[in-house]
């Protein structure tokens, strides 16, 4: 007779850690920090397999929160410790922890590298489009016309789109959530883990002491409805209060519009239809940006390659093994040699 | 000269025809190898020149192995720009290998070519002046038209305004004698002219009574694919070797034979200095029983680590080309994060980028080996030069108190027992190890008695599995090593970082008291592999006395040289040859003070005087050279007799 096993059953408490944390009262940051306790718990992972690396930053911090294995590491550079972790450990569950700051200032070489190669991490970049624990300066996100104390007039950077950066770097897994949607990010984190390669998910932050509210235009309750479209895939994308607005593309101007059915002879059947593997389209969902646009959430990209990074480095060890192992003292002894007696 | 030329009878008669003039009367007084009073040639110091294209390299590299393999001792110097293909025909493109070998133990490349092989007019003026009174060049006359004298920068062709008057001459149309050769195996005209190397390796061969076989092997390896090519460059090597025979070549040269050198029985090969420290690094990941995972950014010299390992997948070693050198040490700390063991390998500039991270790896306590070749700096400097001017960032570069052990190569084969005592010292102490080595250690080859892994004592790394009582930062009483708890141990779930921690709970602590604790504990954990590092011993000569010539690194043949040579005049002075640059041996400021004068010789501006100094409170005086060169013997010596009173 076959008994299977089965291993404790974890609780959200069991993934959080002793230590206290230290983040504002109000931040975003706990909202996701509850709810990966949660995801982790439900998704049967086991601590001693699962390890939460981060650069610096306010986000950062997150891993001493888990009780997990973790690892806070140096300003922007997460992605490359996590590559060397996944490379010694490709078992390992490995979760990236970073900021806007940390991920596509920094460290935005690393992230480039990370998604380009595909190692099999699953990245969260909370997106609070300000430098949190510096007090409060601009990010890489913030946007045109942010005052902060370094840029008092207002920021004149023109800002990066994280989901569009990520695309451009060629991840294979794209999603956005909101800090406070637990039961979205909870899909998310999960779908993440089960993606083979790197998993890029930006989750919008509110940073309540240097940038509340920022978000405010998508996230408030009144306009939560029209101002955000959660995608599904085989489902079309429809929002708003009525659930009758939604998407449709301009063959014309080959761009996405908003569009409403009823009017103008508009069909359901005209909405287009989310498909999570064409790139075409996540190209043109990660463009849209509030206030013209909802905000795009969701999976709004997954198309899995046949190998990750990290898989492909072993199978290449495995196949030099096949000759046999080697030997040192042979491999010393190889090429012209001469003896002395 | 002659004896050892008649110990050894392989040769006719007839084609001992007299020995090179180079090698009596005018070698006298400053033969290659620095020393003097020797009444028979005992070594020769030979250097090949060319433009970057014309396989200068390979052809000195051949020759060494075809050199090893007769058993002489020998010691290399590859000197090639940082171009890869200069425009042709420049000086800036001249690429050059020098080769020391002899019947002696050999120590350096040589002060001083005795030979001096031109393959166009750019190798020879950036040569010429280099080479002995009374040297042969050996020069490709077809290369010297008039375009190309004038583009190497002689006004007049060296050759008729009396330029090399002081040495004696051979011209062969080195070109024209290759292109006839190799053409009929239906090569292009491009390719047959590539033949000149081989066809100049052939002479070459020919005058020391080298064995070819070597070289022929090489060759239908590398251009397996290619049967015209193979053949067209063996049929050039042969008639390079056909035309010293059968030429009179002006009685000019003749054919030398060298007897073997004596050496400890063993099984020989040559190496360079990037192999042993490749396979070094193998041994101590066996040795620890550890799994190697290389991470590295391409940057001259240091490459060829990076090349060799990337071979190695059999051995359990995963290689990382990563996109830049912050990322490889950062992936590198990942990997013993995880329970490899995370190496990473560059040069100045990148080990300048890699500095934060090495302090997060000092800050957590995770083992990490990083190896330096050492180049000419700053910033790019003189990238295939070499410099030892890394003493100071590799012992103090780094922000904060972040002390670190430090080891220093002094050969190419060295290297191999470095790494070993790299690793050793990096998981015994979890702690990042720097290794020095430099561009004339890595790029160097010499005759090496090959080691069996079955002498080295293993030191078996063991993971902290015991959850009772676990933080992260339980330590060894007596190493203050912490545990090593690698994830995915059950139970020992722990979160680590750059932030100070507790001593007593490895949790995030900013209390002073505790800062203070671990920046002391850290410190006295390094200060204590002191203990655990063999005392400094004297490396020729006795243990006090008038003078301490005091070296590291890549210096130590031409001090050794210097030295025994001064010994031999009757002068009172000592080497020493400091391997651990960090900590420092324990009884090496109580050695330093039992003599009465120190010289420090090193090729940078006065980092290691300033170390020791600092240390303890020594009057040392410097050598300092920093022109990308090695050190020749000959200005060890005359700092040696300058410091002494005896010029
Ligand atoms: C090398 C280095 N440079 C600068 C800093 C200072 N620093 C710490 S966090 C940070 C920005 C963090 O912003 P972000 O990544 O957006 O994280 P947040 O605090 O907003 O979560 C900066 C500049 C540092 N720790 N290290
Ligand atoms: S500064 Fe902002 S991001 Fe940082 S903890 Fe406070 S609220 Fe959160
Ligand atoms: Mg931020």
């Amino acid at each position: 007779m076959n008994i299977t096993v089965q291993p404790d059953k974890l609780t959200a408490k069991d993934f959080a850690s002793d230590q206290e944390v230290r983040w504002c009262p109000g931040c975003g940051d706990y909202a996701i920090l509850k709810a990966m306790h949660k995801s982790l718990a439900d998704m049967g992972a086991r601590p001693e397999n699962t390890v939460f690396i981060s650069g610096i930053g306010c986000s950062s911090r997150f891993p001493y929160y888990m009780a997990t294995y973790g690892f806070h590491t140096i300003h922007g550079r997460a992605p490359a410790v996590a590559t060397g972790l996944k490379l010694a450990r490709p078992e390992l569950d490995v979760w990236v922890v970073t900021g806007d700051g940390d991920a596509l200032s920094i460290g935005g070489n690393h992230l480039f590298h990370a998604l380009r190669r595909n190692v099999d991490l699953n990245i969260l970049l909370f997106n609070n489009e300000i430098y949190g624990l510096t007090k409060g300066q601009a990010s890489p996100t913030s946007r045109v016309g942010q005052r902060s104390p370094s840029t008092p007039m207002g920021s004149i950077d023109s800002p990066i789109e994280a989901c569009t950066f990520a695309l451009g770097c060629g991840a294979r897994f794209i999603a956005r959530g909101i800090d406070v949607q637990a039961k979205e990010l909870d899909v998310l984190f999960k779908r993440a883990r089960e993606h083979k390669g790197a998993s890029f998910v930006e989750i919008i932050q509110n940073c309540i002491v240097y940038n509340d509210a920022t978000f405010s235009a998508f996230t408030d309750k009144d306009v939560a409805a029209d101002m955000q479209l959660h995608v599904k895939h085989g489902q079309p994308m429809l929002f708003g209060k009525e659930r009758n607005k939604g998407l449709r593309l301009n063959t014309q101007t080959l761009k996405l519009e908003i569009v409403v059915i009823g009017q103008n002879g508009v069909e359901e059947k005209d909405i287009l239809v989310h498909d999570e593997t064409n790139r075409v389209l996540a190209g043109l969902l990660v463009a849209l940006r509030p206030p013209s646009f909802p905000e795009v959430l969701g999976v709004i990209y997954c198309d899995p390659a046949p190998m990750s990074y990290e898989a492909a480095v072993k199978a290449q060890e495995a196949q030099a093994k096949l000759k046999g192992p080697g030997d040192l003292d042979k491999l010393m002894r190889t090429g012209n040699t001469w003896s002395v007696t | 000269m002659l004896n050892a030329v008649a110990r050894k009878s392989r040769r006719t008669r007839r084609e001992i025809l007299r020995p090179m003039n180079l090698q009596t009367d005018a070698r006298k007084g400053a033969p290659g190898d620095g020393s003097v009073n020797k009444s028979e040639l005992d070594s020769v110091v030979v250097r090949f020149a060319g433009d970057s294209g014309d396989g200068v390299q390979l052809l000195g590299a051949q020759f060494s192995q075809e050199t090893a393999l007769a058993g002489n001792s020998l010691a290399t110097f590859p000197d090639f720009p940082a171009e890869i293909r200069a425009p042709t025909g420049t000086t800036y493109g001249v690429s050059a290998f020098q080769i020391n070998f002899g019947s002696r133990l050999i120590k350096t490349a040589g002060d001083q070519p005795d030979v001096l092989v031109a393959l166009n007019p750019a190798a020879l003026m950036v040569n010429y002046k280099g080479l002995r009174k009374g040297g042969l060049v050996i020069l490709d006359s077809g290369a010297f038209k008039e375009k190309d004298i004038k583009r190497a920068g002689f006004a007049i062709d060296p050759r008729l305004d009396g330029t090399l008057k002081e040495f004696r001459v051979l011209e062969i149309d080195i070109s024209a004698q290759a292109l006839e050769v190799a053409k009929p195996f239906g090569v292009s005209q491009k390719e047959a002219l590539r033949t000149k190397n081989l066809w100049t390796l052939g002479l070459v061969s020919w005058m020391y009574d080298r064995e070819m076989v070597s070289t022929m092997d090489y060759v239908t390896r590398k251009f397996a694919a290619e049967d015209t090519v193979r053949d067209a460059n063996i049929a050039a090597l042969k008639a390079g070797h056909a035309y010293g025979e059968t030429h009179e070549l002006a009685g000019d040269i003749a054919p030398v034979s060298m007897p073997s050198v004596k050496a400890e029985p063993g099984t020989y090969r040559l190496v360079s200095g990037a192999e042993s420290l490749a396979w070094g690094l193998v041994a101590g990941a066996q040795l620890a029983s550890l799994e190697l995972v290389l991470a590295s950014y391409p940057i001259t010299p240091s490459s060829p680590i990076l090349h060799i390992l990337a071979k190695l997948k059999q051995f359990g070693i995963t290689t990382f080309q990563a996109e830049d050198e912050i990322a490889a040490c950062c992936a590198a700390i990942g990997a013993s994060y995880g329970g490899k063991l995370g190496v990473t390998a560059s040069s100045g500039p990148g080990i300048a980028l890699k500095t934060e991270a090495i302090g997060l790896a000092i800050s957590t306590e995770l083992p990490l080996v990083i190896v330096n070749t050492q180049r000419g700096g700053p910033s790019t400097g003189l990238p295939t030069k070499t410099e030892q001017s890394d003493l100071y960032i590799a012992v103090w570069g780094r922000n904060a108190d972040a002390p670190i052990p430090v080891i220093a190569s002094s050969s190419p084969g060295d290297c191999f027992d470095v790494a070993i005592e790299a690793v050793r010292l990096a998981t015994k102490y979890m702690t990042p190890v720097m290794i020095l080595s430099d561009g004339y250690i890595a790029n160097a080859a010499e005759p090496w008695l090959i080691p069996s892994m079955k002498d080295y004592k293993p030191f078996k790394v063991e993971f902290h599995t015991k959850t009772e009582d676990f933080h992260p930062f339980i330590r060894d009483p007596f190493t203050l090593a912490r545990v090593w708890a690698v994830p995915g141990t059950p139970g020992l779930m722990h979160r680590i970082g750059g932030i100070e921690k507790d001593y007593n709970s490895g949790n995030i602590s900013y209390d002073p008291a505790n800062h203070q604790k671990m920046t002391d504990t850290r410190a006295a954990k390094i200060d204590n592999i002191a203990n655990d590092i063999p005392e400094q011993t004297v490396a020729l000569g006795e243990a006090k006395g008038k003078l301490a010539v005091v070296g590291w690194g890549s210096t130590f043949g031409p001090i050794n040289r210097a030295v025994s040579n001064m010994r031999d005049q009757g002068l009172d002075v000592s080497h020493i040859h400091i391997r651990h640059i960090w900590p420092l041996p324990r009884n090496l400021g109580q050695l330093l003070k039992s003599y009465e004068k120190v010289l420090i010789a090193e090729m940078n501006n006065g980092q290691m005087v300033t170390l020791l100094k600092s240390q303890y409170l020594v009057d040392a005086k410097s050598l300092l050279k920093v022109s990308g060169q090695p050190l020749k013997i000959e200005e060890v010596s005359s700092a040696i007799r300058s410091l002494l009173g005896s010029n």
